[in-house]
């Protein structure tokens, strides 16, 4: 059990932890979820002790970590696989904790047997691969056999065999009532492991609740509505006719169109009225991926824009161009992508209409400057992030 | 756990008992022998004193010299010197190198008490190069007095003092090394800054003749004049520390610069 309370760390100016309370407890995996720089690894250091919190307590079982009576039996981390003086044997690093913690030396190659290492444990760890470090440092953490066990991102550099070894692990020391805290920015690993999910963005709480309530809290439903390939205008006039009637339509890439806001037979419906033939009318649900990066949209610190090379291109020919007529989904589900903002509003829609008006392209409407958030009617309204504190962010180096 | 609200909690089947001390001292006996730099600083410090000891010995053959009323084991202090070097870049490994891999993590996470990481790091650290440096001594000396005729029989004071005495002092200069590695946790910065106190107030004491009383401090008070005493009553100069004041007076820095390494330690995120 991993209780904070007002958790609060702060590196001068900026804030990498702020006002932030949870509980973790047995019986489940725990997805500690948000985006790069959020503060997981900062309140991960917290709760062992390593770092000192501005203000705000966590305790493990009742005790802050350093008057925890036998530390190394009851909690067991992995905070960073690279944390090894790579010049010593995997045996010998193990074997030096074990010592430490007044652990028997036996242990040691119990746990090396239990991550696989039994075949290197004599090879100085600097040429292990990332993979082969992560069950190094879980090797580490499993040597109390603690009941409070936490891992900071385990499954990075693993290969597909080691990330389902690592999902079973954790599910199995779950099962066996230890309490498991699992961090990731990888919703959908967490989405296969754990059963709970506590989810921080620029070092705030955002999401607390189980895996199954995160999902239909802040997934939307839609429609994906297929037309004959052959005739382009059906879909148009389907289009009209489904934004006619209140539904948020947007296109899919290869041609199909997403729908929202209106159920199904009502699609099928205003189809028939309108003497258009679909091919596929089908009930989509978010994925958790989806839903997750809706909920940190707003939270992510280090966001990559497009790579415009603006100067570097010559001007395009604006006739060259035929005018965009509707908004195109990206793959990658962005910012309210349920929510299609008028074309030319969107900064992540693409194609800007060059051909109404050209432009040099610097000064065409490809931010530079915050996009205007296309603010998502959401169905279900998730708990919404509070508006963080301006100086809420964090260097990726600050420890 | 007592205070397990949840009867479902998981206990272990390998039996508990607190970690203490000797624990730590296991461990940081592990630790300092399965590393490679460590083998690297004290193999060049032993092959630095037997080399220059060996050196000293054929330059005296040679040349005929005469060492008067000074006693053959007045040779070691060059080695000795030069080892020093090896034991402080130890003493600064010894820690430096858990911050600069992040080791330091895993180790506090495995023991919360920094004190006792710290304790035990100092002591083994300073038993390993004690023995170490005072053997390599004994055995230089012992070299030395075989082979060289010249100079005043050695008392049993001086070969204690050439052997033990300059292993402690080499190992409480380690010390300071191992607090400034904890203070700096950076392993270049922290040998530089180590090489740089034991060397260039000497250095700089030589170009200081417009300041005779600041020259004389520094003659007087540096660390090869500390060493030197235990070679010779008279010191690099007159008026000098001697007999075993060299030794307390590095002693009383040591436990200062340890005193702020536990301190900084304690209070600092990791």
């Amino acid at each position: 059990m991993i209780e904070a309370v007002g958790l609060t760390k702060r590196y001068g100016a900026k804030t990498a932890v702020y006002n932030l309370s949870f509980q973790v407890r047995p019986g489940t995996v725990t997805g500690f979820l948000g985006p790069n720089g959020s503060g997981k690894s900062t309140t991960m250091r917290m709760i062992l002790g390593l770092d000192r919190p501005t203000s705000g307590h966590v305790t493990i079982g009742g005790h802050p970590y350093r008057q925890l009576p036998n530390a190394p039996r009851q909690v067991g981390a992995l905070l960073d696989a690279k944390a090894v003086h790579g010049g010593r044997s995997a045996r010998s690093h193990l074997l030096s904790l074990a010592q430490l913690a007044g652990i028997p030396a036996r242990r040691v190659d119990e746990v090396l047997g239990v991550v696989g290492l039994q075949d290197v444990a004599r090879k100085r760890s600097s040429g292990f691969s990332l993979g082969m470090g992560q069950r190094l440092g879980i090797a580490a953490a499993l040597l109390g056999d603690p009941q409070v066990l936490l891992f900071d991102e385990p499954v990075n550099g693993l290969d597909p065999e080691g990330i389902l070894w690592v999902r079973n692990l954790m599910k199995a020391l779950a099962a066996e009532g230890r309490t498991v805290f699992v961090s990731s920015h990888l919703m959908s690993e967490m989405a296969l492991t754990a059963e709970h999910l506590i989810v921080i963005g620029r070092g705030q709480l955002m999401a607390d609740m189980s895996v199954k309530d995160f999902i239909s809290a802040n997934s939307a439903d839609f429609a994906r509505v297929r037309t004959p390939q052959t005739e382009p205008a059906q879909r148009e006039k389907l289009m009209g006719v489904l934004a006619e009637a209140g539904g948020q339509v947007m296109s899919e890439p290869d041609g199909a169109l997403r729908v929202a806001g209106l159920p199904l037979p009502r699609i099928s419906d205003l189809a028939h009225d309108a003497d258009v033939r679909l091919w596929e009318l089908s009930p989509h649900q978010a994925s958790l991926e989806e839903a997750y990066m809706r909920l940190t949209q707003g939270a992510v610190d280090y966001r990559s824009t497009t790579d415009q090379r603006a100067g570097l291109m010559q001007q395009p020919d604006p006739m060259g161009y035929a005018p965009a007529q509707q908004v195109v989904v990206p793959e990658v589900p962005q910012q309210g992508w349920y929510a299609p903002p008028p074309p030319g509003q969107n900064p992540y829609a693409g194609a800007p209409q060059p051909g109404a008006q050209p432009q040099p392209p610097q000064q065409q409407q490809r931010p530079y400057q915050a996009p205007p958030a296309a603010a998502p009617p959401a169905p279900a309204a998730p708990p919404a992030p509070a508006a963080a504190p301006a100086d809420l962010s964090k260097s990726e180096d600050a420890r | 756990m007592t205070t397990a609200p949840y009867p479902q909690q998981y206990t272990s089947p390998i039996p508990v008992r607190r970690a203490h001390l000797g624990d730590a001292l296991a461990s940081e006996w592990t630790k300092i022998r399965s590393v490679r730099s460590t083998m690297w600083t004290l193999g060049v410090m032993i092959l630095l004193m037997v080399g220059v000891g060996l050196l000293s010995i054929v330059a005296i053959n040679a040349t005929d010299s005469d060492l008067g009323p000074e006693s053959v084991l007045s040779l070691g202090f060059n080695g000795v010197l030069l080892g020093s070097i090896c034991v402080v870049t130890l003493g600064v490994l010894t820690i430096s190198s858990e911050y600069g891999t992040g080791m330091i993590r895993t180790t506090l996470t495995a023991c919360p008490s920094r004190g006792r990481v710290l304790a035990a790091k100092a002591i083994v650290f300073f038993l390993l190069t004690l023995v170490v440096t005072a053997v390599t001594a004994a055995v230089v000396a012992g070299m030395q007095t075989a082979m060289i005729d010249s100079g005043s029989a050695a008392s049993a004071e001086e070969w204690v003092r050439a052997t033990i005495g300059a292993g402690l002092f080499t190992a409480v200069l380690g010390l300071v090394a191992l607090a400034m590695g904890a203070l700096v946790r950076h392993s270049a910065g922290a040998i530089t800054i180590m090489i740089g106190v034991m060397l260039l107030p000497l250095v700089a004491g030589m170009f200081m003749s417009s300041l005779p009383k600041v020259q004389e401090f520094v003659f007087q008070y540096s660390i090869p004049s500390l060493l030197i005493a235990f070679y010779s009553d008279t010191g690099l100069i007159e008026g000098g520390p001697h007999g075993w004041t060299p030794l307390w007076i590095l002693s009383g820095v040591a436990a200062v610069a340890l005193a702020g390494a536990f301190l900084a330690t304690e209070k600092r995120d990791v």
